[in-house]
């Protein structure tokens, strides 16, 4: 067992635990967020999409021992708080729509969108249907058509 | 084996009607208002068409599920809280079909109360229900609308009554709105001041009169998601996130084909040394390990070296199992027609496909040497408890099973598989445990959809199909989740002729219905093989089942001369599934000229008291059949949808077409991307990246749903009301586009293997490392 710190949602946290547990566990098994959800831990389903540093990436396919103490991770759960209001505007959009139907693949989506909407605009344009077609989240209620339509809303406001 | 019989002779069961009489119910003693009604109060009386009806048209399995219930007393009850909201526990289980919003809108309703002040909970197993905890067939609703309805009532009645005394006023004046009561002076009270003065110290029986339908207010508007905000930020909780002390990661090392077993571990004291793991015990499915994290149980996992006893199906493939379907084929008849009739002849293959959802299934269990205590996402919690007591060695009585929101079913969750095993591994280590399938154990040994034949026969004259007979030859359906029970018991209730058959054969007769005028029509399921592990996956038969029949609607609209649509509209029974059919061609504009290599396809279904229609475009041209994605498939896309659906009553219309465009995603990937390959004795496919569910890519970018006005006063099954036409619709659009049509389904199945085979030892990929590498 090793001692690992990191920025965990604005908080610096130090957890003990094995250097080549994968993040994914570390934040919910040992830190208990349960906001990013397993779907298939080789990081196809991105049921766990959250951020590093700003970027989307899955934290069932990092190990703790390559994160930095100065590397900021957020979560669903501490996505609504890097924003001034109440919820991240990607989050009010997904409300607008009403866009979950069971809930479980929602977080990694919301995750990817906001990371997806950053991308576009680093390269100075906005958001197209090609992009929205590299989104890889698998949905397996298909809620694939309002996720597009809550993206291109969430966007406007971000 | 036996096939069924075709169309029995068909009474309409008695039953009692709906009209606007008084609903009988109970205001229960307690300390604060409590209101009961019986589950089995108004349910719906449907007519039986007159003219020569198959058995599902007249009496279905909506019927069935139904009236299955009502030997038993059971009551579900409404209690109104002195913060002014109503609770309300139902005895069904919420899997993203949105039936604690719908739900909780009914209450709302009848309650005059808003719906964000009514919390619908999930119950946990209630074996007095018997049979009537079973979520599936689409039946939530048309089951439990009016017992709800009628117990809101009562309680808005006696907060009433108690309103009528504290504000010095007759009843019959008061308003009730938005949880206040108003006198006509002006004066007001809400229902949380209420609740403990309108509780009763004695239980006793009322009636009361619903509210007509054209007063409703909150039923047939949209209304959000009640969990929403929940889930967009990541608090909605499902089995394997609740905190349950001392449950920690847990999962199994399976066999490396179908339903081995374990018969010895070689390195059992090197595993139960490895880095956080606390237990290493043995079980009838495998070897479960208990760790620290579900990173270390993985790791664990994969160490494990396992002497396996064979599985149930070792040495068999694709190929040697559709042999087998062949060989039990029952002969398509040689029909009695006019010597001058034509015949259009089919058959179709639809291979085995996995019915897991995104969550895999978890369960927690806590299993102590007089009682147990479960967590689980269960659609038949009540068979779950009696197979937990039957593995655990206790009473049903001593057996806590309690219901948690699913991440999907899709039929998955009928089964307690994960219930009974998180179990059976708790009561073997003597601890409580967080039991977790890993994703590749889900397609390989999860419940798959049955690989099926369905054969047609056709045969027209002068303009008019005489007959029309399809046999359809499946791989064993296992329903033994409780709507086997539930057949048994409503045995002498049923139509005649379904008496004698096996449940797989009365289901498939309670489902099935062909809805067009084709003269002699025969549908029979004739089953082998009971060794595979399957399920009810949404929409049961019908997607297979519609999807052969629509093809040879198209075939036989092709031989006499007419288009597929005019076809459809000349030749369907009913106003209903004529309506949406319209409404879907309008919307869709129906044969609008379309590029070479690009087709329209147009397909309905009639089920679940009500009607779909799908109407498709769909692109088959080279630049578009080989885009690439990486480890994705892309393939023929559908660049169009439209889906028209009456559902009867309509309780939450954005609640309804989320299910027809998810029904539809399962359409579209049955028709043309998802399925298992059979090899050696195993199922080829582990993970996401090789079991090709409907992406984000393959979606259409036009894509609508119009929910089409009905005179029902009943709601319809909207949960897989949209797959069946949506599998069709694909298959006739690819046929029309490519000018062949497919016969195996789905159409990629035998195109070469593209993804990396996963190894069956160990049984579960490691994960990855290089996650840094992928950020965006």
């Amino acid at each position: 067992m090793t001692r690992h710190t990191f920025i965990l949602n604005g908080t610096s946290v130090t957890v003990d635990v094995d250097d080549d547990v994968r993040l994914l566990w570390v934040l919910r098994d040992v830190v208990g967020l349960t906001g990013p959800k397993y779907g298939c831990g080789i990081n196809v389903c991105k049921a766990c999409t959250s951020h590093l540093n700003g970027k989307a990436f899955n934290p069932c396919s990092v190990r703790v021992k390559d994160i930095l103490p100065t590397d900021e991770v957020t979560t669903i759960e501490g996505l609504a708080d890097t924003v001034p209001g109440d919820l991240h505007p990607m989050q009010e959009a997904w409300l607008e729509y009403d866009v979950a139907q069971c809930g479980y693949c929602q977080p990694g989506q919301i995750m990817a969108a906001v990371a997806k909407v950053r991308q576009a605009r680093a390269k100075g344009r906005t958001i197209t249907e090609a992009d929205l077609d590299e989104i890889r989240n698998v949905c397996r209620c298909g809620t694939y058509s309002r996720i597009r339509e809550a993206i291109k809303a969430g966007a406007d406001h971000m | 084996m036996a096939p069924s019989q075709s169309t029995p002779e068909l009474p309409v069961p008695p039953r009692p009607g709906t009209s606007r009489r008084g609903f009988l119910g109970y205001v229960v003693g307690a300390s604060t208002l409590v209101v009961a009604a019986d589950l089995r109060v108004g349910t719906p009386a449907y007519a039986a068409v007159p003219s020569a009806p198959q058995i599902a048209e007249a009496y279905d399995l909506e019927d069935l599920q139904t009236d299955a219930a009502r030997p038993t007393a059971q009551m579900i009850t409404i209690s109104v809280e002195k913060d002014g909201t109503a609770t309300f526990a139902i005895p069904r289980m919420e899997v993203g079909q949105g039936i604690t919003t719908s739900t909780a809108m009914i209450i709302a309703e009848e309650l005059d109360l808003p719906v964000s002040k009514v919390r619908v909970s999930l119950a946990p197993a209630r074996p007095e229900l018997v049979f009537n905890q079973l979520t599936g067939g689409s039946n939530t609703t048309v089951s439990t609308f009016t017992p709800i309805r009628v117990a809101a009532a009562i309680a808005k009645g006696a907060l009433l009554e108690a309103a009528a005394i504290e504000l010095g006023s007759a009843m019959a004046l008061l308003r009730s709105k938005d949880g206040v009561i108003t006198a006509p002076d002006g004066s007001s009270v809400g229902y949380g001041e209420l609740a403990a003065k309108a509780a009763s110290a004695v239980t006793r029986k009322v009636q009361v009169v619903l509210k007509p339908s054209d007063s409703f207010e909150v039923i047939g508007r949209p209304v959000n998601r009640v969990d929403a905000r929940d889930i967009v930020t990541g608090r909605k909780k499902f089995a394997m996130d609740l905190e349950v002390p001392d449950a920690l990661p847990t999962m199994v090392c399976r066999p490396p084909t179908l339903n081995g077993s374990p018969k010895a571990v070689r390195n059992l004291s090197a595993v139960k040394a490895m880095p956080g793991v606390t237990d290493v015990a043995m079980v009838d499915t495998g070897v479960a390990v208990r760790a620290a994290t579900f990173g270390h149980c993985i790791d664990a996992v994969r160490a494990l070296e396992v002497d396996w006893l064979p599985g149930s199906v070792d040495g068999e493939s694709d190929a040697t199992i559709l042999q087998e379907l062949r060989g039990a084929q029952v002969p398509l008849v040689v029909p009695k027609v006019p010597v001058l009739a034509k015949t259009v002849e089919a058959d179709f293959t639809f291979m085995f496909r996995s019915s897991a959802a995104l969550e895999p299934y978890a369960a927690i269990a806590d299993v102590r040497a007089d009682s147990a205590e479960v967590w689980a996402g269960l659609k038949s919690p009540i068979v779950a408890q009696e197979d937990i007591a039957k593995a655990t060695g206790l009473p049903q009585g001593k057996v806590k099973v309690n219901v948690v929101t699913g991440g999907g079913s899709f039929g998955h969750k009928l089964f307690g598989d994960h219930a009974i095993e998180a179990a059976k591994i708790s009561k073997a280590m003597g601890k409580p445990v967080r039991l977790m399938w890993h994703r590749a154990d889900e397609p390989r040994q999860g419940r798959v959809h049955p690989m099926a034949t369905s054969r047609i026969r056709a045969t027209y004259l002068a303009g008019q199909v005489l007959t029309f007979e399809q046999q359809h030859t499946s791989i064993e359906t296992d329903f033994s989740h409780g709507l086997g029970e539930m057949l048994s018991s409503s045995a002498a209730e049923l139509p005649a002729g379904l008496g004698n058959l096996g449940f797989a054969e009365s289901i498939f007769q309670l489902t099935q219905e062909l809805p067009y005028d084709f003269g002699a029509v025969t549908q029979q399921l004739t089953e082998t093989d009971s060794r595979f592990n399957t399920g009810s996956m949404r929409n049961i038969y019908s997607p297979d089942v519609r999807c052969a029949n629509e093809l040879v609607v198209d075939q036989l609209a092709r031989a006499m001369g007419k288009d597929p649509y005019r076809f459809r509209l000349e030749f369907l029974k009913d106003e209903r599934t004529r309506a949406v059919l319209r409404r879907a061609a309008e919307v869709g504009r129906w044969g609008r000229s379309m590029p070479a290599g690009t087709a329209q396809g147009i397909a309905i279904h009639k089920e679940y008291k009500g009607a779909t229609a799908c109407l498709v475009e769909i692109d088959c041209r080279p630049e578009t059949v080989n885009r690439k994605v990486r480890d994705g498939v892309t393939g023929p896309r559908v660049t169009k949808a439209i889906i028209a659906v009456d559902a009867g009553l309509v309780i939450n219309p954005q609640g309804l077409k989320a299910q027809m465009m998810g029904g539809f995603s399962d359409g579209l990937a049955l028709a043309l991307t998802s399925s298992l390959h059979l090899r050696d004795g195993h199922f080829l496919e582990a993970s996401w990246d090789n079991y090709f569910y409907t992406r984000q890519w393959n979606i259409p970018p036009e894509f609508d749903v119009v929910v089409v006005g009905s005179d029902s006063q009943q709601p319809g099954g909207a949960g897989e009301a949209a797959v069946a036409s949506s599998v069709a619709a694909v298959a006739c659009a690819f046929a029309r586009a490519t000018g062949k049509v497919p016969t195996r389904f789905p159409i990629n199945h035998d195109s070469p293997i593209t993804f990396d085979i996963k190894s069956f030892v160990p049984p579960v990929p490691q994960s990855p490392v290089d996650g840094l590498n992928h950020t965006y």
